[in-house]
C-alpha cells in the first residue's frame, strides 16, 4: 500500500509552510533577532497564570460543558458588550474554542463544502485558505492594495462575489499588514453584504491592539449581526497564545451547528485555560492597556526605521505588524528575507507567504523588546543600503 | 507627560530623540516637557538599579521600624527629617499601622548598620523604639526581578 496515496487530495496538495526553513536556520544562529513570530513577547500577566495554577491546585481537572463554563461565557458576553457594544446570550450565542483558530475552522466546516466559495481578502492569516481548502470549498482571494492601506473596498468585494459565495472572511485588524477598517470603511462593506445570502466570519483577534481610537466590530452593525460570526480570543490581547483559548459569538443556529463539530472533535476547551481566561476578563484591563501602549511606542520606532531605511511603509494601525514594501531593492520577498537573515541575522517573513499579492512586501513584528527592535532596524538599514538597486 | 514619565521610570537612559519617536512628538516638545518635570521636582533624579550582590562591593541593607513621638505643631515631619538627613538612610517613609517610620539603611556590614541604629537613631529624643530587620536577599526591586533572564524562546509554529 502506498500510504501517501491515502491522504486526500486537498490535504496532500496543501503546500507546507514556506517559512519553516527560516525558523530552522535562525535556531542555529547566535545574536539573531526574530521579527518573524506572530505572538506577543510579553509573558501572560501573573494574575492569569496564578488563576490557572490555582485551578489545578483545586483539582479542577475535568471537562467543562461543551461550549465552555457558563460563568466564562457570561463574562465574555459582558466583555463584548462593554468593548464593542454588541450583545450575545451567553447560553446560546457563545462558544469557547481552542484558540480563535478553532473558531475559524468549525465555522467553515459548519458552513461550506465542495462547490461553495469563500471570499478571503489577502494578504492574510494563512489558516483561512487552509481551513477552507480542507472542507473542499474554494477560496476566492481578494487582493488588497498598499495604496488603499490594505483596506477592503466595497467594489472589490462586489466583484469577487458570485452566486456560489457562501462565506466572506473579514480579517481586521489584519495579520500580516496591520491594516484596520474604520467605521466609515466598514459601513460600505456592510451595505454590500446586508442583503446577500452569505455568512460573515469576522476574525477580530487583534481587536484590542489598535492604535487610533477604539476598535469597531463588524458584529456591531445591526444590519448584518445575525449573519456574522464574531471570532475573538485571548492570545493576542492577554498574551495567552500557548493557552489555546478563544471564543466565537453568533446567532444561536450558527453556534449550535459549530458546537456539534466542536463537541465531537474537541469536547471542550481546556478547563485550566478557561479559568485563566476568566481571570483575564475579570481583572486585567490595566495590563492590557500597558501592553498596548508599549506596542504603540515600538510600532512608531519600527515604522520610522523602515522609512529611514528607504522602504515605503504605510502606517499600520492595528495588530503588531509592519508591512513595508521592499520593491526598492528589486528583490523578491523570499530573497530579501533569506539574505537579510544570512547577512544581518534578522528574521522577517516574506509577504508572499500570506497570499500572492503579498509579493514585494515583508512582515516584521514589533512584538519584541524595544532594544531588539532598535538593533534590528540598524541592521535592516545597513542591509537595504547595500542592496538598493 | 504621563507617558514620558512611564518611559523614563523604566529606562532613565532613554534619550529625548527616542522618546519623541516613541510618542510621535517633536524633540523640542519632549525636551520642554522633561525640563518642566525636572523643574517641578516631578522627576527628582535618575538612578541606576544595581544588583549589589553580584558586584564585589560589601553591602548590607536593613529595614528599621521606628516608633516616635510626634512633635507639637510639626507632627512627624521634624523627627523624620532628623533621621533622613543621615546619608546612611536610603529611604524613609511615614507609615500607617503599628509603627510610624520605615527607615531603610545601607552599610558595609551588619555591625555598621547596628551601630548606626544604636548610636544615632535610638538615642534621638523622640524615638520611642526601633526594630531592625536585615534584608537577606533581594528578589525584586523597582518592578524588576533580579534573577530573571529574558531569552526569546518562542517557537513559531504558524503564521
Amino acid at each position: 500500500m502506498n500510504i501517501a496515496e491515502m491522504i486526500k487530495p486537498n490535504v496532500k496538495n496543501m503546500p507546507p509552510s514556506g517559512i519553516r526553513k527560516y525558523f530552522d536556520l535562525i535556531n542555529e544562529m547566535k545574536d539573531a533577532i526574530s521579527l518573524g513570530i506572530g505572538e506577543p513577547d510579553f509573558v501572560t500577566p501573573w494574575s492569569i497564570r496564578e488563576a490557572g495554577i490555582y485551578s489545578l491546585e483545586k483539582g479542577h481537572t475535568h471537562y467543562s460543558s461543551n461550549s465552555g463554563f457558563i460563568e466564562l461565557r457570561r463574562q465574555i458576553s459582558h466583555y463584548v458588550e462593554r468593548k464593542y457594544n454588541v450583545m450575545y446570550d451567553p447560553a446560546k450565542e457563545i462558544i469557547v474554542t481552542v484558540g480563535a483558530s478553532e473558531g475559524i475552522d468549525i465555522a467553515l466546516r459548519a458552513l461550506v463544502g465542495p462547490g461553495d466559495e469563500v471570499i478571503i481578502p489577502e494578504p492574510s492569516f494563512v489558516a483561512y485558505k487552509g481551513c477552507t481548502a480542507f472542507t473542499g470549498a474554494t477560496p476566492v482571494p481578494i487582493e488588497l492594495k498598499a495604496e488603499d492601506e490594505f483596506r477592503l473596498k466595497p467594489e472589490q468585494l462586489e466583484r469577487a462575489m458570485t452566486n456560489r459565495t457562501k462565506v466572506v472572511i473579514l480579517p481586521f485588524p489584519n495579520n500580516p499588514t496591520g491594516a484596520i477598517m474604520t467605521h466609515e470603511d466598514m459601513k460600505k462593506i456592510v451595505d454590500v453584504l446586508k442583503d446577500k445570502n452569505v455568512i460573515i466570519i469576522s476574525d477580530e483577534i487583534y481587536a484590542e491592539l489598535t492604535y487610533s481610537g477604539k476598535h469597531v466590530s463588524f458584529a456591531s452593525f445591526p444590519e448584518i449581526k445575525d449573519k456574522t460570526i464574531l471570532i475573538n480570543g485571548f492570545s493576542k490581547a492577554f498574551a495567552m497564545t500557548g493557552w489555546r483559548i478563544g471564543y466565537a459569538c453568533a446567532h444561536p443556529v450558527l453556534i449550535e451547528a459549530m458546537n456539534k463539530i466542536h463537541q465531537y472533535a474537541i469536547m471542550c476547551s481546556p478547563t485550566m485555560a478557561q479559568y485563566a481566561a476568566s481571570e483575564a476578563l475579570a481583572s486585567c484591563d490595566a495590563e492590557v492597556y500597558a501592553m498596548v501602549r508599549e506596542y504603540n511606542r515600538r510600532r512608531r520606532v519600527m515604522v520610522d526605521g523602515f522609512r529611514k531605511a528607504g522602504l515605503d511603509c504605510f502606517e499600520p494601525l492595528g495588530a503588531f505588524y509592519v508591512f513595508p514594501s521592499i520593491k526598492a531593492t528589486g528583490m523578491t520577498s523570499d530573497d530579501f528575507c533569506e539574505k537579510l537573515l544570512m547577512e544581518e541575522k534578522v528574521l522577517t517573513v516574506p509577504g508572499s507567504a500570506f497570499g500572492s499579492c503579498g509579493e514585494g512586501f515583508i512582515r516584521a513584528t514589533y512584538a519584541n523588546s524595544y532594544e531588539n527592535i532598535v538593533e534590528a532596524m540598524i541592521r535592516i538599514g545597513r542591509f537595504v543600503k547595500n542592496h538598493r538597486k | 507627560m504621563e507617558e514620558i514619565l512611564e518611559i523614563l521610570e523604566k529606562n532613565g537612559r532613554a534619550s529625548v530623540e527616542e522618546i519623541a519617536l516613541m510618542l510621535d512628538k517633536s524633540v523640542e516638545e519632549v525636551q520642554a516637557a522633561i525640563r518642566k518635570l525636572e523643574e517641578d521636582n516631578v522627576i527628582v533624579g535618575y538612578n541606576t538599579l544595581i544588583n549589589w550582590e553580584k558586584s564585589s562591593k560589601e553591602n548590607v541593607v536593613a529595614l528599621i521600624e521606628v516608633k516616635v513621638t510626634p512633635q507639637r505643631g510639626q507632627g512627624f515631619d521634624k523627627v523624620a527629617e532628623r533621621i533622613y538627613r543621615y546619608p546612611q538612610v536610603k529611604a524613609c517613609y511615614l507609615m500607617s499601622g503599628g509603627f510610624d517610620l520605615t527607615v531603610i539603611i545601607e552599610g558595609k556590614t551588619m555591625k555598621e548598620v547596628a551601630l548606626f541604629v544604636a548610636e544615632k537613631l535610638a538615642p534621638l529624643e523622640s524615638v520611642l523604639s526601633t526594630a531592625t530587620h536585615f534584608v537577606l536577599k533581594k528578589y525584586k526591586e523597582e518592578g524588576v526581578i533580579f534573577e530573571e533572564k529574558s531569552k526569546d524562546d518562542r517557537e513559531a509554529l504558524i503564521l
